[in-house]
């Protein structure tokens, strides 16, 4: 077991504080997703591929370790609404042991 | 009006393979989509990428499946109402089923089986708080009839492939088009940017990049767009324009689905799966992606089972005094409705002497 906690306001901005496990591949769609923190079919609608944006989020805190976005996550939210600086898809995020402490805001759902 | 045994809304994988399922059995399927092509998810979302996890594939890319989905149905003549959403249902006196659609097409069929994913795929409205008193008013997300835009001026927004590919279009139509997009970048085929970047340069499309449609003006009818440049608000202008189409994509919404008495929990549809995955109104069943039960996994091959199980009990449904004996396709092969016939190669059994 390597769990990380994370916090995690929702998109009524009520904040979560939430475990995330480190080894089991998962990104952080997938851990709001486990813990049923936006309804279904309101999050992570392509599966994961960043195809939609439907999993975007606003980074609080440890921006600069996270993963460069590649042309795809850049391209999606290229095409996004309500997106700012600090945007990133959630999907596009793996869980790993530095983002300990880790802050995001979910994104409004885009109608 | 619309006959058929199985009403199947949702084209998906699923709703697809249901064809087939059901043509075994001898009952003709007729199905519904919003979107103008087969496929669903595979075809909208993603169609060129690799799935690895479809029994007997290790690798097919989403539209090739919906290919040869279509291909192994053709025999079965399924029928298709496309580009069109089913909107209500009605149970009948004679207990048969009416699923009108929003265009109005009545369907009528003893069973109706709900394959619609994660719901109809509708345009993607950005964030304007006006835009709504402006629907069909100068605003419209689709572009159904490019005729209307005749000598009109045109304000697209969007950067993807159909804003590219409608800007061109229509600059052979309109008075002026002028084209929104937030960044420089264009994502689409690269000879549609080209194409934009060659009329923009000639005058024909007026290219604002940067740049970002944020609030609607007019009375009755769509005046003008304001846009905000470099997301400055002091940097704001008002563009006059009959018309406003914004092109972002599209997201699935369950939509009437959701109103039509059936037991929703999660945003999907509750169903019995310990038999035949029928929902809470008899007669009406819900398989893949759309439906829940406990242990439920959202996944291609998961909906092929369940419309495999749900046939069976259809069949009972529509012929309650007939026994089905489920037969193999490698004993019986496949007869057509179209006719044709496919089977295994017999054995020829000659002696050598």
């Amino acid at each position: 077991m390597s769990d990380i906690k994370i916090t995690i306001i929702d998109r009524e901005g009520e904040a979560h504080h939430v475990e995330a496990p480190t080894d089991m591949n998962m990104n952080l769609m997938e851990v709001v997703r486990m813990h049923e923190l936006a309804p279904e079919g309101t999050i992570g609608i392509c599966g994961g591929m960043a195809m939609c944006a439907s999993c975007q989020c606003y980074i609080l805190s440890h921006e600069h370790l996270l993963p460069e976005k590649s042309y795809e996550e850049e391209d999606m939210l290229d095409q996004a609404f309500f997106v700012e600086d600090n945007s990133r898809l959630g999907c596009q995020i793996p869980i790993i042991s530095e983002l300990e402490g880790l802050e995001v805001k979910l994104a409004p759902e885009s109608t | 009006m619309i006959k058929t045994d199985i009403l199947i809304i949702g084209a998906g994988p699923t709703g697809l393979f249901a064809v087939f399922e059901a043509g075994l059995l001898k009952l003709k399927c007729h199905l519904i989509d919003a979107l103008p092509i087969p496929g669903g998810q595979c075809a909208e979302i993603y169609p060129k990428k690799p799935i690895y996890d479809i029994p007997g594939f290790p690798e097919v890319l989403a539209g090739d499946l919906v290919d040869n989905l279509m291909e192994q149905i053709k025999p079965f003549s399924p029928g298709f109402t496309l580009g069109d959403r089913a909107e209500t249902l009605d149970k009948l006196e004679d207990g048969t089923f009416l699923v009108t659609t929003s265009r109005g097409v009545k369907h009528n069929a003893p069973v109706v089986v709900i394959a619609g994913g994660l719901g109809s795929f509708e345009p993607r409205k950005p964030p304007i708080p006006s835009i709504a008193n402006f629907e069909d008013k100068g605003v419209s997300y689709i572009i159904r009839d490019p005729e209307v835009y005749r000598d009109k001026s045109v304000v697209i927004a969007g950067g993807g492939d159909s804003a590219l590919d409608w800007s061109i279009f229509l600059s052979n139509i309109a008075k002026e088009v002028s084209l929104v997009h937030r960044r420089r970048d264009f994502r689409g085929a690269l000879d549609s940017v080209e194409k934009v970047e060659e009329l923009s340069k000639i005058g024909k499309i007026n290219l604002i990049t940067d740049a970002e449609v944020v609030d609607l003006k007019g009375d009755d009818h769509l005046d003008a767009v304001v846009i905000r440049h470099k997301g400055n608000a002091a940097e704001e202008e008002v563009k006059l324009t009959d018309h406003f189409i914004p092109l972002f994509g599209l997201s699935p919404k369950l939509g009437p689905i959701g109103d039509w008495g059936l037991e929703i929990e999660k945003n999907a549809i509750k169903v019995d799966n310990t038999y035949d995955y029928q929902t809470n109104i008899p007669g009406v069943y819900a398989i893949g992606d759309v439906n829940t039960y406990p242990g439920k996994l959202k996944l291609i091959l998961c909906g092929f089972h369940e419309a495999a199980i749900m046939c069976q009990s259809a069949y009972q449904r529509i012929n309650p005094d007939k026994k089905y004996v489920m037969k193999y396709t490698t004993v019986s092969g496949v007869s057509g409705f179209d006719g044709s016939k496919k089977e295994a190669k017999r054995e020829v059994v000659k002696s050598i002497n």
